[in-house]
Order: C-alpha cells, then structure tokens, then sequence
C-alpha cells in the first residue's frame, strides 16, 4: 500500500513537468529522466503495474467544475488505450475525483461524470467497454493537501487503476 | 463480539417508558415571564438552576441533572444560568413556596427546584417545579419516573419543559446527532458512522471506520438512519437499524446511488443515482420497493430534500450551467411539470445542499462564492429573503433542530499549508450565538434528530 501511493506521487511529479516541457512523450521523459524514474526503471516488467503507472501515466487532469477531457489530456488517455490493447486482459476502474470546493454529494457526482469522460474515451479508443469499470470519490481521496490552485489542479482527476490481469511485478 | 456490541447499543436507545405526571401549583397565578425567542441572544434571561435534591449516593446525580438542564438552557443563548456560588439560601425542600426574596436579589427571573428519588429496582422519581421568581408562582411542575440509566434523558426533558414553557415553542434538547466522525490522514481518510446526544454526550460509533461512510440521515419515524457506503468498493446507499445495528443496502442499482434522506412520513427514501455520467433524482417506497424516477436532464440533480408536507421537492442542479437550487412537485418533473430555479441571490454565487425547514417556511443551504469562499443561510422557499448566517473556508451540510430555531453544520478550518480541522457548529435563525459541538475527533455531514418520541 504504501509502495502503490509512493509511485502515485512519483508518477504524478513526473506528468507535470512532463506537461510543462514535452507533452507528446512522457513515457519517454519518465523512464530516462529524474532520479526516481531511473532507479526503478530496470525492475519494470512490461504489462505490469508499474509498467502502466511509470510509463505510460495512470491518471487525466479536469477543469475547475468541468468534466470534459481537456485537449491537453488526450494523448495520455490514447497512451493508456494502446497500452491497454496491449494487454487484453488487463481490467480497469477509472476512479473519479474532485477538489475541496464543492460540496459533498454534488463533488460525487461530479467524480463520476470525469470518470465517465475518460472511460468513454478509452471506449471510442477501441476498448471494450466491459473492461472498463467506474467508481467517484467525489472529494473524498485528495493527491494533494494544499489549499491553492496546484493542489486543486491534481485532485480533479480521472485515475485509470488496473484490478487484475496485469504481468507481476 | 458484534452480537454484544448491538446488544449495548439497544441498552441505551431503548424507548423510555417514562411516565409523567404534572404537579400542583403551591400558589395563585399573576402575569407571566416570556421569553422571546425570535431577537437571538440579545438579552439571555437570568434563571437560578439549583442542585436537584438527592439522598445520598443520589447527591451527586441530582447535582449532575442540574448541571445537564443549565448546559442545554445556556447553549440556546435565550438564558443565563445563574452561577450557584452567588445562591444566598437554597430551599431544603420541593413542597414548600421559595423564599422569592433571595433569588431577586440576584435578578434571577426564574428558578428551577428539583428532586431525585430512588424508587424500587433501578428507578427514579425526578421531580421539578418552575418558578416565576417576580411573579411568585409556579410556571410548570412535573414528575418523572424512570429507569436510573436514562437519567440524562430526563434532565434534556426537563430543559425542554423549561424551554418551552418560557419561549412558547418545542424544545430541542432531548434530540441526538447522526454524523460521520473522521480520523486519519487527509489523504486515506478514515470516516465512521456516529452518534451521540445533540449536547455532544453519549457517543457511540456505529460503523468500524472500514468502509468510507457519507451522508446520514434520521428517518422521522423508525429508529433507522439513512446513509452511503462504499462497502465493497460499491458506493450504495444503506438504512442502519438502530435498535438491532443490521446494516441493509437499499434496492438493486445499476450506478452509484448516494445523497438519501427520508420522506417526512419515512416511507420513502429520496436519493440520487449516477450511472454512464448523468446523475438523477430517485424515490423508493420501503415498503413496496418500488423505485421512481423524479428528474430526466443531462446535467447533475442531487441533494434532494422534501417539504415538511411531503408535497415538493427542493434539490440543487447545474442545468443552467452552475449549481443552483430548484423546487418541483413530489411526483416529479420526469411526469409533471418542469423544474423551479429559486435560488438567484447576490454575488453569483452556486447554491447546495437544500434543507427545508420543519415550519415549512424557510430553505437552509450552503452558498459557494458570492462573497465569502462557503456560506450557510436560509432564504424564503421562493428564494427571496436571502440570509446568511455562518461563513468560512468550508463550511456545508446545514441540519435543522427540529423546532427550526437552530442549524447545525460542518466547518473545516486551515490549520496549516496542508492540514485542516473540521469540526460540528450550531446558530440561531437570528445569525447568533454559534458554538461549537464538541466532538472526540473530527466530525463532518451532521443530521439532526426528530424529538425522541
């Protein structure tokens, strides 16, 4: 539990400097680039967990109060289509989340509709929509603790999160 | 070990069987005292509260009912306990007429006496008589008995007594809170089911804190809480039997269901699902399971929440393209007619969480923007008469005591770059007198009791 967040906040550290610089290859930027990705990076196996976490990026970032996938987001959710044709029997929950500053229930909802967002994309990406389960925190499971725009930013998000079938790490 | 645990629960929600009886007054009638609850704590009326007379081991437990009535009479802000350090002479017995004289002096406007009395078994006789200290005489006069283990019942009875018999209105204090008691790391944080008294006694966990638990609700009739859970990784939404602790998952959803309350009459629970990325507004009849669909739009219906009369609906939308607060009949828009937005107040900001008062006339809810970052206030149910009466960096989730003359709700408080406090509040319809209710933990989503019947 504590290797899985550890890599979730790697892997997110990494996305955003990758948004920043060379949105079009993160994968590549991850795997040769900071300390933690060249550390890890001879122990990946391909297919597995931390294949998809690491190399091709688990998660899609949403505008304030808005669920649509951002331009800037669709490569990543094209990375994670391939990937997932890849390993057919990969399965999926894309988990939904939302910042602090809605309310409770209707931040549910919202968690769900992003989730949907990205589920969607993955289908009309060419996965079947039966390996795609969805699931909303609304604002339940925040990334980060800040009360500023950045923690806000990477906790309204979709996190594709594999449930089985993946290669053993 | 889980069988004990719902057995001790049962103990203490047992239904009272108190048996009252009023008591004579000792003197003749003259004009009254009031007290008048709609100008908030301005003026808190000066009242003597003495030490309830016990014999013995009883000493203490009379002193303790005292200390309970005063708590809840001061907590209203309508009152002022009297400090007994400054009592002059206190009477040594109920059955005679007070010595009015020295509890002028001390501008008690009113004087509460009392006695508690064991009786065979584990019962209790307690008695109280409340005095007009002006006008010499006695307002109100009643004995209770019961078994000793409800003692703090008895005294939240008696102060509703009082209340009620000084403002005019129902009391609020033999109530408890349903809310969700959190623990944990802001990031994994652990959230369990919990109760206690509306004085922020008698808490008891009513969940393990394994499964992350939203939301509760009383039902106004039944000794059940309406509530979500994510057991099993299938966020749903259960009733809690009270009496027996069994948990039960509400009908057979295809989505996530979430957001419950009861109907008035708690026949129905209103709720919303989500499924493929559109959110609608649901009812199902508990007894026949019956399930109806309310709202059919793409954008978010949530936070349903029924008038008094069971006649409308008030939930909040973002149909017009942020959240805000609509009415629609009880049947429904999907089969009636479209919809009201009510809420249009100042500064642009988003409405939620509606809340109907139990008078009917006024709809508690918190704002986002327009002003301050989070709001909770009332408007009129045609939205006009916008008021806000608490504020902050989040505050949400308003409840109503059930004389509709207090709210309770959440705030969540930055105590650092990364961390926060989120703790329970009450305030006066008149935007006075909050206080905090102090929790074991953190504590969030509160939902207040119907009087315990």
């Amino acid at each position: 539990m504590s290797f899985r967040s550890l890599t979730y906040v790697v892997a997110s550290l990494l996305l955003l400097s990758a948004c920043s610089s060379t949105p079009s290859d993160q994968g590549a930027g991850a795997g040769s680039g900071g300390a933690a990705g060249a550390a890890g990076a001879g122990q990946i196996v391909a297919g597995s967990d931390r294949d998809f976490i690491v190399n091709v990026g688990d998660r899609v970032y949403f505008d304030l109060d808005k669920f649509n996938i951002r331009n800037d987001q669709r490569a990543q959710l094209e990375k994670q289509a391939a990937w997932l044709k890849r390993y057919p029997a990969v399965q999926v929950t894309v988990e939904g989340h939302a910042d602090e500053r809605g309310t409770r229930e209707y931040n549910l909802a919202l968690g769900e509709k992003r989730a949907n967002s990205a589920k969607d994309f993955l289908v009309a990406n060419g996965i079947p929509a039966n390996r795609v389960k969805v699931i909303s925190y609304g604002k339940e499971r925040p990334v980060a603790l800040g009360h500023d725009e950045a923690s806000w930013a990477q906790n309204r998000r979709a996190v594709t999160v594999i449930t089985s079938g993946a290669a053993g790490s | 070990m889980k069988r004990q645990r719902q057995i001790f629960i049962r103990s203490i929600f047992a239904s009272l069987a108190i048996v009252l009886v009023s008591i004579a007054g000792l003197s003749v009638a003259h004009a009254e005292i009031r007290v008048d609850i709609t100008k908030g704590n301005a003026q808190p009326m000066p009242i003597a509260i003495t030490d309830f007379l016990g014999q013995g081991q009883d000493e203490g437990l009379g002193r303790n009912i005292s200390r309970v009535i005063s708590a809840d009479l001061e907590r209203s802000g309508l009152f002022k306990p009297i400090d007994p350090k400054a009592f002059i002479s206190v009477e040594k017995s109920m059955e005679a007429v007070p010595q009015f004289n020295n509890w002028r002096v001390l501008k008690a406007q009113a004087l509460v006496q009392g006695s508690v009395t064991a009786e065979g078994g584990d019962r209790l006789r307690v008695q109280f008589r409340l005095w007009d200290v002006f006008g010499e005489q006695q307002m109100v006069g009643q004995v209770y008995t019961t078994v000793r283990s409800n003692w703090r019942r008895i005294s939240h009875i008696i102060a509703d007594a009082i209340y009620k018999r000084m403002t005019g209105e129902d009391g609020y204090f033999d109530t408890r809170i349903v809310y969700i008691a959190e623990s944990g790391p802001e990031t994994r944080k652990a959230k369990r089911l919990s109760i206690m008294d509306q004085d922020g006694e008698n808490q008891h966990f009513l969940t393990d804190g394994k499964d992350l638990v939203l939301t509760p609700r009383f039902s106004p009739s039944r000794q059940e809480i309406t509530y979500m859970s994510y057991y099993g990784n299938l966020p749903r939404v259960y009733i809690y039997n009270i009496e027996t602790g069994r948990q039960e998952v509400l009908g057979d959803f295809p989505g996530m269901t979430f957001a419950p309350r009861f109907s008035p009459d708690g026949n129905k629970v209103i709720m919303s699902m989500a499924r493929d990325g559109n959110t609608e507004i649901y009812t199902m009849d508990l007894r026949t399971r019956a399930v109806t669909r309310l709202t059919n739009h793409p954008s978010i219906d949530t936070s349903p929440y029924y008038s008094p009369d069971g006649k409308q609906i008030v939930f909040n939308s973002d149909r017009s393209g942020t959240q805000q607060l609509y009415v629609m009949d009880a049947a429904g828009e999907v089969s009636g007619a479209p919809a009201k937005r009510i809420s249009f107040g100042s500064g642009n900001g988003r409405y939620a969480t509606p809340v109907w008062s139990p008078r009917g006339d006024l709809i508690a809810f918190t704002k986002i923007g327009g002003g301050q970052p989070f709001s909770i206030g009332v408007m009129n149910v045609d939205g006009k008469g916008e008021r806000i009466l608490a504020d902050g960096y989040l505050v949400e989730s308003p409840t109503w005591a059930p004389n509709g003359r207090v709210i309770m709700f959440f705030r969540e408080k930055t105590t650092g770059k990364t961390s926060k406090s989120t703790r329970l509040y009450t305030i006066d319809l008149t935007g006075q007198n909050e206080r905090e209710i102090l929790t074991p933990s953190d504590a969030s989503d509160p939902a207040w009791s119907p009087l315990i019947p």
